[in-house]
């Protein structure tokens, strides 16, 4: 494929969707099944053609061959925006992630859906979520970036919020805007302080700019650290996770398409995108900030019953656990974990739907015994429990081995900051303890709800096929090794792992990233090679040959432990749950108050709400009152003194004017009444006064 | 006592003036006539007594004889004009005719 049809077949999967949206949106209702089959199959083309980019990028085998395409799209002279896709390794995988899961999302839910009101619209729905996901892992400016990063949240707030006449879905879909907003505040800030000192949103020339010193010091830690809000904002990290388990009320392929393996992803893949952007500090930030999610949230899933909840809180102590990889210096490890977790997420949460849709139920408790009744997705949900469980030779083990070795190696070389390595570990165990837990207390044992289980049955091939497509590519994702040495290496190189960690142990100074020299002409696109595998390799490899070496140490201990600390889990769950030996609520009434905390998910909504809602409410009511009082106060007051004046004036208009033009008519009225007086109708008056008026005249002139 | 033509103007003058008083107060329209008469009359007396004292003064005494012509004329008209405000307003009394005052 040439770098042009690279790009072309880049913007038809990213157009694809968004044009099942406006066809369903707007003729929907009018197809045949309301269109469902025109959602699946637009979806099914993008997925190919995803797939052919894919192996195209596995045929090239160089983790740093790039294509972009820049159009012009606002030109002010000197403020320019330009729009553009950045296809690279890391955006094939991403291209083949999204379009796997939102085709198997939209075939499941044309199952799961069936008979739903405004079902045209739910698929169009989910082709503008679609569309808006692949714009995020397409785009190859900040701007983009931010666009595509509401429009996914809009979509999000849209599917959560489907059943709106719900309030508790009502309630989620603001609550998950919201918060999603809250840390896209920090995203904001970050964009702008980056555009401000370097002058562009493009990512390649922000890379040159900052590499060559435009931004420095704290400035430069802050904008990675706002940078890095957005991602806690999308990905649930804490203290921002509280929307994704409420977000469980939206359908649960949305669930699985959007809070399991993309639209959550979106923030890993932004800050593994945006790697040369983020200094060792802001690094820090991150990594701490991903362990202590990972842990937290595996801590709240044990004591959750409901199955979408504890899958909720799973996905965000995954998500923990790739931040921190990120954060750690494995991007490598968290982006190969990304796409792993991608398919086994998906995977329980259509497993979960697949028992919802056949027992009617979301609580763990009322289900029991199903592996009998449902083998498929019995079989299946244990496949996915077994990869994110880190059970060797499935993918998830060896993104989880992955991780771990870069937290120890990590560990290793900045003495003193063990403890994202050992919440990881411990998040580990407990997440292979409370997935076993799922799949004992709903597929094994005795049903606890007979009638329940009488009515389960198997679900149809559109919720099954999916379900098995997913569990293969769960075990073929390993493809047998991590991501240093493994398929993934052909499209992440691992110049990230060698380069954050020699900038994190403080060896020599950032590695030369890749020079910008990607196109700016308008629509034409050519490939800029990136020197990463070559010559800016090379200039780092030297100095960090002992990181290397530390590496290699880590991976093997961290295997090591991780196969045991997962091993423990699933031997205690086993024990729990499965053989009754060590009794739960026993436990759990021996520390009521551990269990009180958990149960109310460390408080952070009741913190919440006494803090920032209650903090924001009094605000919305002194402004209230300052409208109420001093603003409608002035403009009464403006009032009332208008009206006062025109009382005075018109004082002088009901005197004054009104008494001149009266007074001009009295004094006429009486000149005339006097004057009538001449006019007596009588002869004598008149000879009277002519013969005055001759005596007058005789002395005037004289005539005597 | 020498009368001269001063007497006979000086009582001209009173039967004038006389005659100016009758017309501005009486209130019966006939004796408002009979001032008019007195003012034509005094007139006359005027005029007669200057033909005595100045010579070839034949003049004065006929203007007196047409005056006495147009006084009788007048008198027969202003009579006819009072019958018409008798018949009209039934008096004989001017200020009962002020119809023209505002």
């Amino acid at each position: 494929m040439t770098d042009n049809a690279v790009l072309q077949t880049a913007l038809t999967i990213l157009l694809l969707p968004i044009v099942s949206y406006v066809i369903l949106f707007f003729l929907g209702r009018r197809l045949p099944r309301q269109g469902d089959w025109l959602g699946v199959g637009l979806l099914g083309i993008a997925w190919l053609l995803a797939l052919r980019i894919f192996f195209h990028f596995w045929g090239l085998n160089d983790p740093g061959y790039r294509v972009e395409g820049v159009w012009r799209w606002l030109d002010l002279g000197t403020f320019r925006i330009d729009a553009g896709i950045l296809v690279d390794g890391m955006t094939a995988v991403m291209l083949v992630v999204v379009t796997t899961v939102s085709f198997l999302v939209h075939l499941f839910s044309t199952g799961y859906m069936h008979g739903e009101k405004r079902y045209e619209r739910y698929f169009a729905f989910l082709g503008f979520f679609t569309f808006s996901m692949l714009g995020i892992v397409l785009a190859n400016s900040l701007f983009f970036l931010y666009v595509f990063w509401e429009l996914v949240g809009l979509a999000s707030y849209l599917l959560i919020g489907f059943f709106f006449f719900r309030p508790s879905a009502a309630a989620a879909n603001k609550k998950a805007f919201l918060t999603n907003r809250v840390g896209d505040f920090g995203f904001f800030f970050g964009i702008l302080t980056l555009f401000t000192a370097c002058g562009t949103f493009n990512y390649l020339e922000l890379f040159a700019k900052v590499n060559q010193g435009a931004l420095a010091g704290s400035v430069l830690t802050w904008a990675g650290i706002g940078l890095f809000m957005g991602c806690v904002g999308k990905s649930a990290q804490a203290p921002l996770h509280i929307w994704l388990p409420d977000a469980m009320e939206g359908p649960t392929p949305v669930s699985a398409l959007i809070h399991a393996a993309t639209m959550v992803a979106a923030g890993v893949y932004m800050v593994a995108r945006l790697l040369p952007l983020f200094d060792p500090n802001a690094l820090l930030v991150v990594a701490y900030v991903g362990a202590i999610t990972a842990f937290l949230a595996a801590t709240i899933a044990l004591v959750k019953t409901d199955i979408k909840k504890s899958l909720a809180y799973s996905t965000i102590s995954q998500l923990g656990y790739m931040v921190m990889a990120i954060g750690v210096g494995g991007a490598a490890a968290g982006m190969f974990h990304l796409t792993t977790h991608a398919f086994f997420k998906a995977l329980l949460f259509l497993g979960a739907g697949s028992v919802i849709h056949a027992v009617h139920t979301q609580e763990m408790p009322e289900m029991g015994g199903l592996r009998h009744k449902m083998p498929i997705t019995f079989w299946t949900f244990l496949i996915a429990t077994l990869a994110i469980s880190g059970v060797p030779l499935f993918s998830g083990f060896y993104s989880k081995d992955a991780i771990l070795g870069s937290a120890l190696a990590f560990a290793m070389l900045k003495p003193g900051h063990f403890v994202p390595f050992a919440l990881a570990l411990a998040a580990a165990g407990l997440t292979a303890f409370y997935m076993f837990r799922m799949v004992f207390l709903t597929f094994m044992g005795k049903p606890r709800d007979h009638h329940r289980y009488e009515h389960a049955h198997e679900s149809p091939w559109v919720i099954t096929a999916p379900l098995v497509l997913l569990a293969f590519l769960s075990i073929v994702s390993a493809g047998w090794h991590g991501p240093a040495d493994g398929w993934f290496a052909r499209f992440v190189g691992p110049y990230d792992l060698a380069r954050i960690t020699a900038a994190q142990a403080g060896h020599a100074a950032m590695a030369p990233v890749v020079a910008a020299t990607h196109a700016t002409d308008q629509a034409s696109g050519h490939a800029a090679a990136g020197e990463a595998a070559g010559g800016g390799h090379g200039a780092a490899a030297g100095h960090d040959a002992h990181a290397v070496e530390v590496h290699r140490k880590a991976h093997k201990i961290a295997m090591y432990l991780s196969i045991l600390v997962a091993g423990t889990g699933i031997w205690l769950s086993w024990l729990t749950y499965q053989k009754k030996r060590i009794s739960a609520p026993a436990i759990l009434a021996r520390l009521p108050r551990l269990h009180h905390v958990l149960q109310n998910m460390y408080f952070f909504d009741q913190f919440y709400a006494a803090t920032v809602y209650r903090g924001t409410l009094g605000w919305a009511w002194l402004c209230g009152w300052f409208d109420r009082t001093v603003v409608d106060g002035i403009v009464n007051g403006c009032g009332y003194l208008t009206r006062f004046t025109s009382w005075v004036v018109g004082l002088f208009d009901l005197h004054g004017v009104d008494g001149f033009v009266n007074g001009i008519a009295w004094v006429l009225q009486g000149t005339g009444e006097g004057l009538r007086r001449v006019q007596t109708g009588r002869v004598q008056t008149y000879l009277v006064f002519v013969c005055f008026s001759v005596v007058l005249l005789i002395f005037v002139f004289r005539a005597l | 006592m020498n009368v001269g033509l001063e007497h006979f103007l000086t009582v001209g003058a009173l039967l004038f003036g006389l005659g100016i008083f009758a017309v501005m107060t009486r209130r019966n329209a006939v004796g408002l006539l009979m001032g008019v008469e007195l003012i034509l009359n005094a007139a006359n007396v005027n005029f007669v007594a200057f033909a005595r004292y100045v010579e070839h003064g034949l003049d004065g005494q006929v203007v007196a004889a047409f005056v006495i012509v147009l006084a009788a004329a007048e008198a027969a008209v202003a009579l006819a004009i009072v019958l018409a405000m008798f018949r009209n307003f039934g008096t004989v009394h001017v200020d009962a005719v002020s119809r023209l005052q505002r």
